[in-house]
């Protein structure tokens, strides 16, 4: 049996506005995730009584930037700093950031290169 | 006010198996304030995905952690095999449940062992490891590995059990549960251990849903949530019912676990009298175009993986989140106004897998 999911695409400028009523609703944040295809989507994802929801963004591959909801759900501060070490996206607001140290890597946005040959 | 100290805490320290750093600030004795640091072994092995065919990305998967690899491919596989639209065999499904169960067994009885150890019980510490081997035993007969057990896979499982084999192993399981008794009982009425763990890091019903604790960390704490309710695989013919605790201290944490090895000895005894003969694998056409996030419940908590397909070989995207990632914020909560000498305690409970957690 697979879970229905609902994902609903928002603006980055609505997000804090959107999840807000899911915190006072008691949603638990489930994750954060970014994909990088031409451009970058970010899908917040959210579970209340096993009931699956999620929010999802469109960014820019390069410049993007994103308001931090660290004040709602402060439990984002990991994955908002995984988007910034990994993805290069500037978070701004994070409650614990981390200025680009939360992953000890030598690379910057290793996530968001072009991509190399497959040899698979 | 007392005058504020700050105290590193590991990365290397006797209670942590795998590093992580904790800059505690403490009043007195007191911690204040609980400042983690994790990073220190970040592999990018989801990036992989750009690199193995998706077939293979299960290996990649596994090898996230060395405790739930399996569930791990189970997780995987999951999501693959939905948005290939994949119809399973219900041999493979039960025989999934089956090793998900044993990893879930032998994770706990790991983590009981190791906490055991950090409140100084050498002697439980050695009972419960010595029947988790009984447990790898069984693992290694069944898939060949007691580590990386390389059973599954897109489309079913690698190797099947037979009526024969899964019998003996019954009594096998018999023998480790009757063993196991002696153990759970310590760790629910000893003193010492009551002593150590009860009202220590505790985390409170409405911390825990807020700062999304997940798996026995959330469970402790009064939330009945557990990803298997969600009825994936062959949880759908299962009868079971989530164990859950209310103090949200130290020792309901640890009482969750112990409760959970019953429960997954019962599961194990539900899947050798429901399984079914027949195949244990689909074949498996074409390439995954679409995307999903699958939930399976680990050990130590709910494991989301998010597969996104392009019609190739290659996955676009292969994202875990492990339940130490979610339960690291949580941790912080229970830290904050704890004593100095219950931190090792606290960062134990949550059974932290901090190799999960940076992949």
């Amino acid at each position: 049996m697979f879970e229905k999911q609902e994902i609903i695409n928002i603006t980055k400028d609505e997000l804090i506005n959107r999840v807000t009523p899911l915190f006072k609703d008691g949603y638990r944040l489930v994750q954060i995730c970014c994909t990088k295809l031409d451009k970058l989507i970010v899908d917040y994802t959210f579970d209340k009584d096993y009931k699956f929801f999620g929010f999802r963004l469109d960014l820019p591959l390069e410049n993007a930037e994103l308001p931090s909801i660290t004040n709602v759900y402060f439990a984002a501060f990991g994955y908002e700093n995984e988007l910034h070490d990994l993805f290069g996206i500037k978070v701004i607001g994070n409650k614990v950031d981390f200025g680009g140290k939360f992953y000890r890597i030598n690379e910057q946005a290793p996530f968001n290169k072009k991509q190399e040959a497959k040899n698979g | 006010m007392a005058n504020r100290t700050v105290i590193p805490f590991g990365p290397q320290h006797p209670v942590l198996p795998e590093p992580i750093h904790l800059d505690l600030v403490l009043e007195d004795e007191k911690v204040v304030e609980a400042i983690p640091n994790v990073g220190f072994i970040h592999r990018g092995l989801e990036l992989l995905c750009q690199k193995k065919p998706f077939q293979d990305m299960v290996l990649v998967a596994e090898r996230i952690c060395g405790i739930c690899s399996l569930i791990h491919g189970v997780g995987f596989v999951q999501g693959v095999e939905k948005i290939m639209n994949l119809d399973l065999p219900e041999r493979a499904l039960f025989l999934r449940v089956f090793w998900s169960e044993l990893s879930r067994i032998h994770s706990h009885l790991l983590w009981l062992g190791l906490a055991a150890d950090a409140i100084g019980f050498e002697s439980l510490f050695m009972h419960s490891w010595r029947v988790r081997e009984m447990i790898l035993d069984i693992f290694e007969e069944t898939t060949g590995g007691r580590v990386i057990f390389n059973v599954i896979k897109v489309g079913g499982v690698k190797k099947d059990i037979t009526k024969e084999t899964f019998t003996r192993i019954m009594k096998q399981l018999d023998k480790a549960e009757e063993e196991y008794k002696q153990i759970s009982e310590v760790f629910i009425n000893d003193f010492t251990v009551i002593h150590r763990w009860s009202g220590v890091g505790v985390l409170s019903k409405e911390d825990a849903v807020k700062l999304g604790a997940v798996g026995p960390t959330a469970r402790a704490s009064g939330i009945k949530s557990d990803m298997r309710m969600l009825k994936y695989g062959a949880y759908e013919k299962i009868d079971f019912e989530p164990t859950v605790e209310r103090s949200g201290d130290c020792y309901a944490r640890a009482a969750v676990r112990v409760k959970e090895v019953y429960q997954s000895f019962d599961i194990i005894r539900q899947c050798y009298n429901k399984i079914p003969e027949g195949e244990i694998e689909t074949k498996v056409t074409g390439f995954p175009n679409g995307e999903y996030f699958s939930r399976v419940e680990q050990p130590r908590g709910e494991v989301v993986y998010y597969v996104k397909g392009n019609g190739t070989k290659f996955l676009d995207r292969f994202r875990v989140r492990t339940p130490t990632f979610a339960n690291l914020p949580p941790l912080l909560q229970m830290l904050a106004g704890c004593d100095l000498a219950d931190v090792p305690a606290i960062i134990l409970s949550i059974d932290p897998c901090i190799s999960c957690t940076e992949r």
